[in-house]
């Protein structure tokens, strides 16, 4: 009997609810933790990042209109696939993270939970964040929120699923649209991930993925004027960067230090929503 | 069909003319006949019920210590749907024996995150089973079908939904305050929303950690045993949720117990009082939601045919059994004529019969008790001077129905003016001023809700300033979602369910 | 000319003029009449009531051809569609065809022996853009090659200045170069936008009317069509001219309707609000091409038990 060959995944990327490789074509090696060759991975340009943003922005009138019931519904189906294929996803984490077995189910078990949490935020935080003013005259004066739109995120390294799904949920739960950047060192994850995205009914576009080099990539997140906030894994030049970039569109940039405990309960929370939300506030005549 | 203008007649545009001729026009009117009439079109899927359900205490069916039973009918064909077990005081202390043990060893100190996914598990099943649900609710209670799935089974999913959140964010519930849950409660629920309401009470109660003793409406039992199933099936702890069925006496065993350290009613004003007296010496902690008496003040630059449909679905909806129906319309007197000639003619599209089929409108009256009530009320209206209008649908030979109706010329003295009639009766009053309305409105001794019809927005505001009800909808009515806090002013009740602000009544602050 | 004011004095029949204003005909709250359509596509219809409901909708088809690229041949095919529609005879004609004024003639050789109307677009269909003198010429034009309807568009440039005593001048206009023909008047509702125009357009133009005109959605040219809600706003509005004044108007909703399924939802729309004064091809057509196979379709599924494929039905090549 001889042995059977399997079939060897061919990576993409998940841009716009379609899996696409690089419009450059180039890709680059990924190897395990044992050194192995695991695949090839999308190398993508900042074309690849301006399509996705194209898509994202698309994306936003619609997701922003949903009512919060309806995205709190499609982000906890989200977690109920990555419950579902938490062995599927536990190993391909164990192939890139240090060989603890139950670190990578416990990082699986945390992304699900988190994205219950933010689930369950979508029809809150309105509650939390939003106010009836008692102004000193007679008007009815009170405070919203709105999403921003397309918001970029560069991904940790160390948390390759929980840290990129924290980022994300925070920012989509309210409206926002999402491009990230994989982890440079671990994309795999990331690949998967979006095929667990296309299950879910979160609409194409809502969350676009990339991989590829940050080198390559961090100027365009920096600049792109239609990317109005950027939640980033970074340090040294790369935050400067991205600060420096963000001032010619006067972007928002939340910038997170590489050795963040991303088990933390304190990075889930409502705080993480307001970070890429506007405030509206409206005025209007009590009379007759 | 109806005599038109001779188009020859060159002035026969202007009204003047036509009195200087004389001439006599024939109302036109428009028949709403039998040309094309809807065949039946029945709900058919099988609602699941059982023909015997026993208490559900600790986790289990357990039956009734004194082996007692009653039936439970469909009132559009007074049938027997099933068996429900009355709860003696001896089953009730068992209950609250079970939910004190679940609060002390599991669900006190599981962390909210936990608790929430068993929220969330409880949210999707009912979804899953939301036909299954719905059948059950018309055939034991009278709604309609159309509304049962469209409105109550997807409203209580959702009920579960929101609140199984807010299991791990109650430290935003009380800004300044640590939250905890309160312990045991006891819950009591009414038969004109029995799952939907069931939702409103346990939803948040268990959400924010605490455990439960319910006791559904004697009338309508049915999907709270089912839903007892469906919890089964979500494995939720034993002893978290207690369903005890049976009538008044059970109930007063439930509000007088111990060991309950908050009561959350839901019933008449009436009722609410005696509960209300029972535990004063104790000083439990209570929530009421009692009855009203709901305006909907309709001014005359309001979209008409749309306040016509908001008035019409405001009363008419659930067959009138809403605690905040807008049964009394206050319509501004410069509409008023004209703004009942279309309610009336709203009304003759309305269909009323087998709350099964899904082209009914409106079902079946929830007993003969309440039937007996509202033919009462309507005979004092009658009595008392009002004109009363009743389009000429036919009714089903069985069973508990009532036509949809209006009463014009009514004053704030009618008794139906006054009391809750918890059925399809509008009573019409009319008004010239803002003032005036507000005054006719607030004139009542309940305050649950109110409605205002214009097209302009200060006025809405300022309305909504004035009018002392819990909820104030403008330009639209009935109303209802899980993040939006409902509640009465005056003798309607207190406390409130829904949104960060319903939650508040579920915790301790420390 | 005459303006029909109200018998009754009531709100609506407000006289037009230089000083009008949308919100003296009544306003409408969009979310609320969104919810009242809503409530009409939960009517279920099933067996005797459905099969009456499709045949009564394929009588009410306004059969409709406007391409530049037709043909006196796909004129034909049109006619002859329109009087058998399908092998079936127990199904009825439809109840007009309706086509550009060039081939009109063609139409008439055709249909001469039929009650299947023919109505002819006219008034520089379907952006209006050209002067009255032309828009009216055009009109005669058509009625004498023997279009027995004209449908017309309103004057959108005008009526979104607020020249309503203008928009309404035109249509009078109209009304007088159409003679004894009928005229159906496209309010082309997607560029009016707002309900509250939609309503005010409508009795600008049915105070001009005779008994047996019409008032239509739109040319199916521009990007919004029909919808239950954007039709419901003319069918109460009909209702209210109709109570004031005895004057019945008809109803055309045209574009988007597709499937037999929405055409009963417009049916019970009629039924629920106007009455069954309205269900017939005098009051009530449906402007649509497509729409007349899939009545057919679901008519022979009902009578079949058996779901149909496109292709059975003649002039439907589309895949499956």
């Amino acid at each position: 009997m001889s042995e059977r060959i399997p079939v060897i995944k061919t990576p993409k990327v998940y841009v716009g609810g379609a899996f696409i490789r690089s419009e450059s074509g180039r890709t680059f090696p990924v190897y395990d933790s044992g050194g192995q060759f695991v695949a090839n991975v999308p190398q993508c340009t900042r074309k690849d990042l301006r399509n996705a943003v194209e898509a994202a922005a698309k994306a936003v009138p619609g997701w922003s209109r949903r009512t919060p019931y309806n995205r709190g519904q499609i982000i906890y189906r989200l977690a109920e696939m990555l419950e579902a294929r938490a062995d599927e996803m536990t190993g391909v984490l164990r192939q890139f993270a240090p060989a603890w077995t139950s670190a990578a189910e416990q990082e699986v078990a945390e992304t699900v939970d988190r994205l219950v949490h933010y689930a369950g935020w979508a029809d809150k935080y309105e509650q939390v964040l939003g106010s009836a003013n008692p102004v000193a005259a007679p008007f009815f004066n009170f405070t919203l929120t709105e999403p921003i739109g397309v918001v970029g995120i560069i991904a940790s390294d160390s948390a390759p699923l929980l840290g990129l799904l924290t980022q994300a949920a925070a920012a989509i739960v309210s409206g926002n649209t999402v491009v990230a950047l994989a982890s440079e060192s671990a994309p795999y994850p990331a690949i998967t991930l979006g095929e667990m995205l296309a299950t879910s009914d979160l609409p194409g576009g809502v969350v676009n993925i990339l991989t590829g080099y940050r080198k390559e990539l961090i100027p365009t997140f920096a600049t792109h004027a239609h990317i109005r906030g950027i939640d980033a894994v970074a340090t040294g030049d790369d935050a400067t960067a991205l600060r420096r970039g963000a001032a010619d569109s006067v972007k928002r940039v939340k910038v997170r230090q590489p050795d963040i405990n991303w088990s933390s309960e304190f990075n889930e929370s409502v705080y993480e929503i307001r970070n890429f939300i506007d405030f509206k506030t409206v005025w209007h005549p009590i009379g007759a | 069909m109806a005599v038109t203008l001779d188009p020859s007649d060159k002035d026969s545009g202007s009204k003047d003319e036509k009195k200087k001729h004389g001439h006599k026009l024939s109302v036109p009117e428009l028949i709403f006949g039998d040309l094309w009439e809807y065949d039946p079109a029945p709900e058919t899927a099988d609602p699941r019920i059982r023909s015997r359900y026993d208490l559900f205490i600790g986790g289990r069916f357990v039956a009734p210590q004194a082996g007692e039973y009653f039936a439970s009918i469909n009132p559009a064909t007074e049938e027997t749907v099933t068996e429900i077990a009355v709860a003696s005081a001896a089953d009730v202390d068992s209950a609250y024996v079970a939910a004190q043990m679940a609060y002390e060893t599991v669900w006190r100190t599981m962390p909210g995150r936990e608790r929430g996914k068993y929220v969330y598990r409880i949210a999707r099943l009912l979804q899953d089973r939301a036909r299954e649900f719905a059948v059950a609710e018309s055939i034991d209670g009278g709604k309609p079908i159309k509304e049962s799935r469209d409105f109550d089974v997807p409203m209580a999913a959702a009920h579960f939904f929101y609140h199984a959140g807010w299991a791990d964010k109650l430290a935003y519930v009380a800004p300044g305050r640590t939250v905890q849950p309160i312990g045991v409660v006891g819950q009591v629920i009414p038969w004109n929303f029995p799952l939907l309401m069931l939702a409103w009470k346990i939803a948040p109660a268990i959400a924010a950690g605490n455990c439960v003793v319910i006791k559904p409406a004697e009338t309508t039992s049915a999907t709270a045993m089912k839903f007892a199933e469906l919890l089964q099936e979500a494995g939720l702890p034993d002893g978290v949720v207690n369903i005890v069925t049976g009538g008044g006496e059970t109930g007063a065993a439930l509000t007088g117990h111990p060991a309950a350290r908050k009561i959350a009613f839901t019933g008449s004003t009436d009722v609410g009082k005696l509960i209300m007296r029972q535990l004063a010496e104790r000083g439990t902690r209570m929530t009421m939601e009692l009855g009203g008496k709901a305006a909907n003040v309709v001014f005359e630059d309001s979209p008409i045919d749309q306040a016509v449909e908001g008035v019409v679905h405001g009363i008419f909806f659930n067959q009138g059994h809403v605690c905040c129906a807008g049964s009394r319309l206050l319509v501004q007197e410069s509409i008023a004529e004209s703004f009942i000639n279309k309610l009336q003619q709203r009304m003759e599209t309305l269909r009323v019969g087998n709350p099964l089929d899904k082209n009914t409108d409106i079902g079946a009256i929830n007993s003969r008790e309440q039937l007996d009530r509202i033919c009462e009320l309507v005979e004092s209206g009658v009595a008392e001077g009002a004109k009363l209008y009743q389009p000429s649908c036919a009714l089903p030979s069985r069973g508990f129905f009532y036509r949809p109706t209006l009463f014009t010329e009514v004053t704030q003295s009618h008794r139906i003016a006054r009391e809750e009639i918890f059925g399809p009766v509008l009573s019409i009053l009319t008004f010239r001023t803002m003032d005036e309305a507000i005054e006719k409105a607030n004139n009542t001794m309940y305050g649950l809700s109110a409605g205002v019809w214009t097209d302009k927005g200060s006025r809405i505001l300022r309305m909504a300033a004035e009018l002392k009800a819990g909820v104030v909808w403008a330009n639209t009515f009935n109303k209802f979602d899980p993040a939006s806090p409902f509640g009465g002013y005056k003798e309607s009740g207190f406390g409130r369910e829904g949104g960060r602000q319903g939650l508040l009544d579920y915790v301790d602050l420390s | 000319m005459f303006r029909r004011t109200s018998a009754w004095e009531r709100s609506y029949i407000t006289v037009v003029s230089k000083h009008s204003k949308v919100e003296d005909f009544g306003t409408v709250d969009r979310v609320g009449i969104e919810e009242r359509v809503a409530k009409f596509t939960t009517r279920s219809i099933k067996k005797k009531s459905k099969l009456w409901g499709l045949n009564t909708a394929v009588s009410m088809v306004d059969l409709t051809t406007l391409e530049g690229k037709d043909t006196p041949g796909k004129v034909a095919s049109l006619c002859q569609k329109a009087r058998q529609p399908s092998d079936d005879s127990s199904i009825p004609p439809v109840a007009a065809i309706c086509i550009y004024p060039s081939l009109i003639k063609e139409a008439r050789k055709l249909l001469a022996d039929s009650p299947i109307k023919i109505a002819s677009v006219a008034t520089a269909f379907p952006s209006g853009q050209s002067s009255l003198k032309v828009r009216l010429q055009e009109v005669k034009y058509a009625v004498n090659a023997g279009a027995d309807e004209i449908d017309m568009v309103i004057n959108r440039g005008l009526f979104l200045a607020g020249e309503y005593d203008a928009v309404q001048d035109e249509i009078a206009a109209v009304v007088e170069a159409t003679g004894d023909a009928t005229l159906k008047v496209i309010l082309e509702v997607s560029e009016l936008e707002t309900y509250d125009n939609i309503r005010a357009a409508s009795f600008m133009a049915m105070q001009v009317l005779r008994p047996g005109d019409f008032i239509k959605t739109s040319t199916g040219k521009a990007s919004g069509s029909a919808t239950l809600a954007n039709t419901q706003v003319m069918l109460e509005a009909i209702r209210d001219f109709y109570l004031d004044t005895g004057i019945p108007i008809g109803m055309k909703p045209a574009g988007g309707i597709r499937t037999a399924k929405q055409a009963l939802h417009y049916l019970v729309a009629v039924k629920e609000t106007l009455g069954d004064g309205w269900l017939n091809s005098s009051r009530y057509r449906f402007g649509a091409s497509s729409l007349l196979n899939d009545l057919l379709r679901q008519i022979h599924k009902e009578k079949s038990g058996a779901y149909q494929a496109p292709y059975y039905f003649s002039e439907a090549a589309g895949s499956y």
